[in-house]
């Protein structure tokens, strides 16, 4: 996922980090607001928030939470973790911008397990009758929900034929590789008259071998000792330090 | 107007509104027809969306064009708005404060034959529990009116529930100030008083010669803001009656009467006996609006018989 995400907010998404209610702006919402960390990561790469902050996730009073909670100056723009809902919010937002005359775009990611909710096929008929070109949604489908494989989009029922069925303009990719998927935002950019569904393959917990595929990883916590495996893992990178009770120190 | 009954005053009305003001657009669950919005969509084809049977998708489209400037009105069905759609309307006009204005059609009894299923007997229980919405309950066609011209531009989230049939009472002859949150004296305070909102603030007006009739001087206020309450109005009730009397076309279960004993309970307030008449915990037996009302002591009959019977028992409860 967080590679979607590096490549959409680096250079797909129209944005000024540094002002971020700057109103020509495209708009990105994470509908699987549980996969918040991954995305509060970018939004500090990207110069929304500084490490500082970044570093308050999860403490007493902090805007940064476990689900995102709209605040438009940490370039957050809508609350999410009921899952199912960003896509008719969004959808809202694309009609909005559209009617207004706006060249701007609204980007929503959903996970696979978040399409077992039947509120997204409401949205997703509607968005395709109204021809929403200006809204493109990302499914990050890695097979996983909470409890284990997501066994719906395992067998007959496959993902990708469904959004197709929809009437979406669906691309199909490898959610790991920044070229291909690149191209699959460009492509959607320049898909005028219907939305877009890109749908990427992507592995759980890519990159560090111990939380590939493995679902404890869903939630979990990463306390110093695993922190120092990955950074193992990842080849050493420049990344805040934890303290040894896993909390980030400041 | 009255002959319009609600829905098409609310379609009226929003209709001759949307077409002096381009910002304003009405999204329907498939129930444009039944809205009044026929004309609407005709006439105002680029401010009607119509996202097709799908309530949840609604409420969260509303929220994202509410999000982008317009004035959003999204109607349907009162069980639908505020119960199938409920986390939507938790999610995007609660936690996000997105200023949708979610109209409740047909909610009370009024749906009559159409049954349970499609009644809103719940609806302001549900309603009241999201944090920063405002609740109304306009009490005739005049006040739906005013209601609506009051919401343009009013920068929260509503939720506006209409009830009563075609043939809706007339409340109001002459004109009269309208203020969200600011409820309307019908009669003087007396001693005993009904407080009630939507349609059922007529039968309760039409109660009160009833009961004149056997010597009980009884007022009315309409509270047509179930949320936020009238505080001044209610304090002024607690001081001057010696019984209060909550009378509604819901479940007693979370409705006005709940907010009032909740308000009163909140702010200390020494007060009389408040007695609470709405639809008991079951689901009603379905007929015309007239029988239910009547099986469930709502008409204007009905609700008269509950005060006395009621204020009896307070009588005689005191002189023991």
């Amino acid at each position: 996922m967080v590679e979607i995400l590096n490549t959409l907010f680096s250079e797909i998404l129209v944005h000024r980090p540094h002002e971020p209610e700057w109103n020509d702006r495209d708009v990105f919402i994470l509908s699987k607001g549980h996969a918040v960390l991954g995305y509060f990561a970018v939004l500090h790469r990207q110069g929304y928030f500084s490490a500082e902050k970044l570093a308050t996730f999860q403490t007493n009073g902090s805007d940064l939470i476990a689900h995102p909670v709209k605040k438009e100056v940490l370039g957050i723009e809508s609350s999410n973790g009921s899952l199912g809902q960003g896509l008719a919010y969004g959808m809202g937002m694309a009609l909005g911008m559209r009617k207004r005359g706006q060249d701007r775009r609204v980007y929503v990611m959903l996970g696979d397990g978040e399409c077992n909710e039947g509120s997204v096929w409401e949205s997703a008929a509607t968005a395709a009758e109204l021809g929403l070109g200006n809204l493109t949604a990302i499914i990050d489908e890695n097979g996983f929900r909470n409890d284990g494989p997501n066994t719906t989009y395992a067998g007959r029922v496959v993902l990708a034929n469904v959004w197709r069925a929809f009437g979406w303009n669906v691309i199909e990719i490898d959610g790991h590789d920044h070229q291909v998927i690149l191209n699959a935002f460009q492509n959607a950019r320049h898909t005028t008259d219907t939305p877009t569904a890109i749908v990427a393959r992507t592995v759980k917990g890519r990159g560090v071998d111990f939380m590939e595929n493995n679902n404890d990883w869903h939630h979990n916590r990463i306390t110093a000792n695993v922190f120092e495996r990955c950074l193992k893992v990842l080849d050493g990178c420049d990344l805040p330090k934890l303290d040894a009770s896993g909390e980030p120190s400041v | 107007m009255a002959r319009l009954g609600p829905r098409a005053t609310y379609g009226q009305t929003l209709t001759t509104l949307a077409g002096a003001d381009r910002n304003i657009i009405a999204i329907s669950a498939d129930l444009g027809r039944s809205s009044g919005l026929d004309r609407f969509s005709r006439e105002l084809p680029d401010q009607f969306v119509n996202v097709g049977i799908a309530e949840q998708t609604m409420v969260g489209c509303a929220a994202g064009l509410a999000r982008m400037g317009f004035d959003v009105f999204a109607s349907t069905f009162a069980p639908f708005a505020s119960m199938r759609a409920s986390e939507q309307v938790r999610m995007n006009m609660g936690y996000m404060r997105e200023p949708v204005k979610l109209v409740a059609l047909g909610s009370g009894l009024s749906m009559a034959y159409l049954g349970n299923s499609h009644f809103g007997l719940e609806d302001v229980a549900v309603m009241r529990t999201v944090p920063g919405l405002t609740i109304i309950s306009p009490a005739d066609c005049v006040e739906i009116q005013k209601t609506l011209y009051a919401c343009v531009g009013y920068g929260q989230p509503v939720y506006m529930r209409l009830t009563g049939a075609s043939s809706t009472p007339i409340i109001y002859t002459s004109d009269y100030v309208f203020e969200i949150g600011r409820a309307v004296w019908l009669t003087p305070v007396r001693k005993i008083m009904l407080i009630s909102s939507g349609t059922t603030v007529a039968h309760c007006l039409r109660a009160t010669e009833t009961l004149a009739q056997m010597d009980i001087e009884a007022g009315v206020l309409n509270m047509h803001t179930i949320k936020p309450l009238d505080e001044n109005a209610l304090e002024k009730i607690a001081q001057e009656t010696d019984a209060i009397f909550v009378i509604e076309e819901h479940k007693v279960a979370g409705g006005l009467g709940s907010a009032i004993l909740e308000y009163y309970n909140a702010a200390s307030i020494s007060c009389p006996p408040i007695i609470l008449h709405g639809i008991a915990d079951r689901f009603v037996e379905t007929g015309d609006y007239a029988f239910m009302l009547k099986q469930n002591r709502l008409d204007a009959e009905g609700i008269a018989g509950f005060v006395r019977e009621r204020l009896g028992a307070v009588v005689s409860a005191d002189e023991r």
